[in-house]
């Protein structure tokens, strides 16, 4: 820039400061360290908007769009945290959007499997699909074994999601949500060892000396 | 990503989709690549929330997902197009040039799906012809046919492309590039005419009659999304960017002519090339609409004087200097653009500026980067009182530079209008709490309007004022997204022909 040397690193001015224009003496800017401020000083005023029916149309399309787009399923607000104690009466309860449930339904063949929110509507049977070994937080996800079956569990969640909802539906989508979640865990332990016999239920017979040595005067009935 | 593009993203994000989806957004563009597991540990976001957000950046086309570092067994990783997110700056132009093409219809198709990023083609007729059968009087119904018209229209014409097929979701394989569909209206499946109430339509195959349910108009479309191309419609404001620019120079006559040249070459030459095939005067003078009457010597006469035309056409350095620096700083800047290189003494003549103005501003201009310096000596020791200094403009910086103001002036602009949204928001709930507790306690119609009326004197000037900022702010926001599609048209034509 104006004042620099080329890499020699003087900062005195030693070549005619009349060709650049400014006298010696004067006051230099000091050198910026930082980016401008988000609102820099302007010393003339903008030129003023174009305006016509053109403009206007575009304008009414901005605000419209703006509007709109906040009653789309695509704007995401996360679920209010209940900040009260928990009621009986909330299960029955039109809920806002839950965080594991999709509003809209997207062509899960184009995403990546991983993206599927386990969305629960009533299923026919269970069985159908099976769950991954691992399961992510507090989302179980679910892994339709073939492109059919997956467009077969679409058709069924889009059926379901058309359906007005009713407050006996959503007690339905617990009930089933919780029957899922108790075969889930069984299928979870079952498969840790891969053994047939479920562990907890196993006793190794560690406990059993050391307890009877203790009571032997009472009866045990 | 600059910051300014950075901040912008952010906003444009959170003003459409929330703010959870901002989060994400934003994170992801800093980051780079990322897995799904990563980017929920880092924005200590629910792992539900996080997937959701990014279903809707993937639908929209702004996340893109591929095989990561691992290979195909691996997770699957997401990157953010930033430039699709600023894209969203420009759609009411996008809309706007459909309607002003294609009518109506034309203009709720793209509406449509710009706002679902991806759609079938049967799922767009259908809400479109829903939408106007709305607006229109009683008793009518719109036709299925003139919305797949014009459907087919946008998709000939390049406007609507389909979106790429999908990847297998482990990831393994390339991203094929988003395909062109030859304009051939057969190629996509038909979707029948008015609506009806029976599912046996002859026409539908049997996977669509398997899903045929409630809704009885399934078409045999299923997978088969469309979206919105954007540099179609870049290269359309291009066009009219250079036909606007050469009737401003010159005339209107000529800018027809350039307007025809434009349109022959259209299917010629590819988006990115720097010059149109070449064109010989007779088949420009064929083409020429019969409105004007040109005789073809004033055809060769016009044809010589543009080619004389000193002025680049594709695209231009931005014209800043009239903004912010005053009228005449922009013809100092002017002038260098146009003679290069010049000194101080000269910059004095040729702008006409009293010599002290001319130094505090070329200094001003200097300074906020828009001009250098160039020195050459006249002896190997470059002593400075034996060398020149010419002050001269840098367009390709300059361009970026002035690009980056303008990301940062529309964030500016979305943060201005935020922040007054807010504040009044606060004054207008009051008056409705007012209302409400006024309708609460029954008090008869003719006290309400009283009172409405009472309340709402003073406060109406204010709401008025307000909605004339809101509206300059937006109408301020659209113009700087016109400079900015001239000013990154401009840096992405130079770029690729270096």
């Amino acid at each position: 820039m104006a004042g620099q040397g080329r890499g020699r690193g003087r900062t005195q001015f030693n070549f005619n400061v009349d060709a650049l224009g400014f006298g010696r003496g004067d006051a230099l800017p000091t050198a910026t360290h930082t980016p401008s401020p988000l609102f820099p000083p302007m010393q003339f005023r903008p030129v003023p908007l174009h305006t016509g029916e053109e403009v206007e149309y575009m304008l009414a399309l901005k605000q419209e769009l703006r509007a709109s787009s906040k009653n789309l399923p695509f704007h995401i607000r996360a679920a209010r945290t209940k900040k009260d104690v928990a009621r009986y009466s909330d299960k029955y309860q039109t809920k806002e959007q839950k965080d594991n449930t999709i509003e809209w339904s997207p062509d899960w063949s184009r995403f990546p499997k991983e993206l599927c929110i386990k969305v629960q509507k009533a299923r026919k049977s269970s069985g159908k699909i099976q769950p991954k070994l691992k399961s992510e937080n507090n989302s179980i996800q679910r892994r339709g074994s073939s492109k059919t079956r997956g467009t077969l569990e679409k058709k069924e969640e889009e059926q379901h999601s058309e359906e007005e909802e009713d407050e006996k539906k959503k007690k339905n989508d617990e009930q089933e949500e919780e029957d899922p979640d108790v075969d889930q865990d069984f299928e979870e332990e079952e498969l840790e060892d891969e053994t047939d016999y479920i562990m907890s239920y196993f006793d190794n017979g560690e406990d059993f000396g050391g307890d009877s040595d203790d009571n032997m005067d009472e009866a045990v009935y | 990503m600059t910051a300014q593009e950075v901040r912008l993203c952010g906003l444009l994000l959170q003003e459409h989709f929330g703010d959870v989806v901002e989060k994400v957004g934003t994170h992801l563009i800093r980051c780079g690549v990322l897995t799904l597991r990563a980017l929920a540990h880092e924005t200590k976001l629910p792992l539900d929330l996080v997937k959701k957000s990014v279903c809707v950046l993937v639908q929209h086309g702004m996340c893109g997902f591929g095989p990561g570092r691992r290979g195909p067994a691996g997770p699957v990783e997401y990157h953010v197009n930033c430039e699709h997110i600023l894209h969203m700056l420009r759609y009411p132009r996008y809309i706007y040039t459909a309607k002003s093409l294609y009518g109506d219809t034309g203009e709720l198709i793209v509406e449509e799906i710009l706002q679902r990023g991806q759609m079938t083609m049967s799922n767009t007729i259908r809400t479109v012809a829903d939408r106007l059968t709305h607006n229109m009087p009683e008793g009518q119904t719109m036709d299925y046919s003139e919305v797949v018209t014009a459907f087919s229209r946008l998709v000939e014409t390049h406007f609507l492309q389909r979106c790429p097929p999908s990847e297998s979701s482990s990831g393994s394989g390339d991203l094929p590039q988003a395909m062109k569909q030859p304009s051939d209206p057969e190629s996509h499946p038909d979707c029948k005419g008015k609506r009806r109430r029976l599912s046996d339509d002859g026409e539908m195959d049997q996977r669509a009659a398997k899903k045929a349910k409630k809704d009885n108009n399934e078409c045999a479309d299923e997978g088969i999304y469309w979206q919105v191309n954007f540099e179609r419609f870049h290269l359309h404001f291009r066009d009219q960017a250079i036909v606007g620019a050469v009737s401003c120079k010159l005339d209107q006559t000529s800018s027809e002519i350039v307007r025809t040249m434009l349109r022959m070459s259209e299917v010629t030459t590819p988006a990115t090339a720097a010059c149109t095939q070449a064109l010989s005067a007779n088949e420009i003078f064929r083409a020429l609409p019969s409105t004007y009457n040109i005789e073809r010597p004033i055809l060769d006469q016009y044809l010589a004087l543009l080619v004389d035309d000193p002025m680049e056409f594709v695209g231009k350095a931005g014209d800043s200097g009239g903004g912010m620096f005053g009228s005449r700083s922009a013809r100092i800047f002017r002038l260098l653009l146009r003679k290069r290189h010049l000194e101080q003494k000269q910059v004095e003549d040729f702008a006409m500026v009293p010599a002290k103005e001319a130094k505090e501003m070329l200094y001003t201009l200097l300074s906020e980067n828009l001009v250098q310096l160039q020195e050459i000596p006249k002896t190997p020791d470059h002593a400075p009182s034996r060398t020149f200094y010419l002050y001269t403009v840098n367009q390709l910086p300059t361009a970026r530079l002035l690009l980056q103001h303008c990301y940062k002036t529309v964030g500016n602009l979305i943060e201005r209008r935020q922040f007054e949204t807010k504040e009044n928001k606060q004054k207008s709930q009051r008056i409705e709490a007012i209302l409400a507790s006024l309708q609460a306690t029954e008090a008869d119609a003719t006290q309400l309007a009283e009172v409405e009326e009472m309340i709402t004197a003073p406060e109406r000037q204010q709401l008025e004022s307000l909605r004339h900022h809101i509206n300059k702010l937006d109408s301020s926001e659209n113009q700087v997204d016109e400079s900015i599609f001239l000013l990154e048209s401009y840096v992405n034509s130079t770029q690729t022909s270096r």
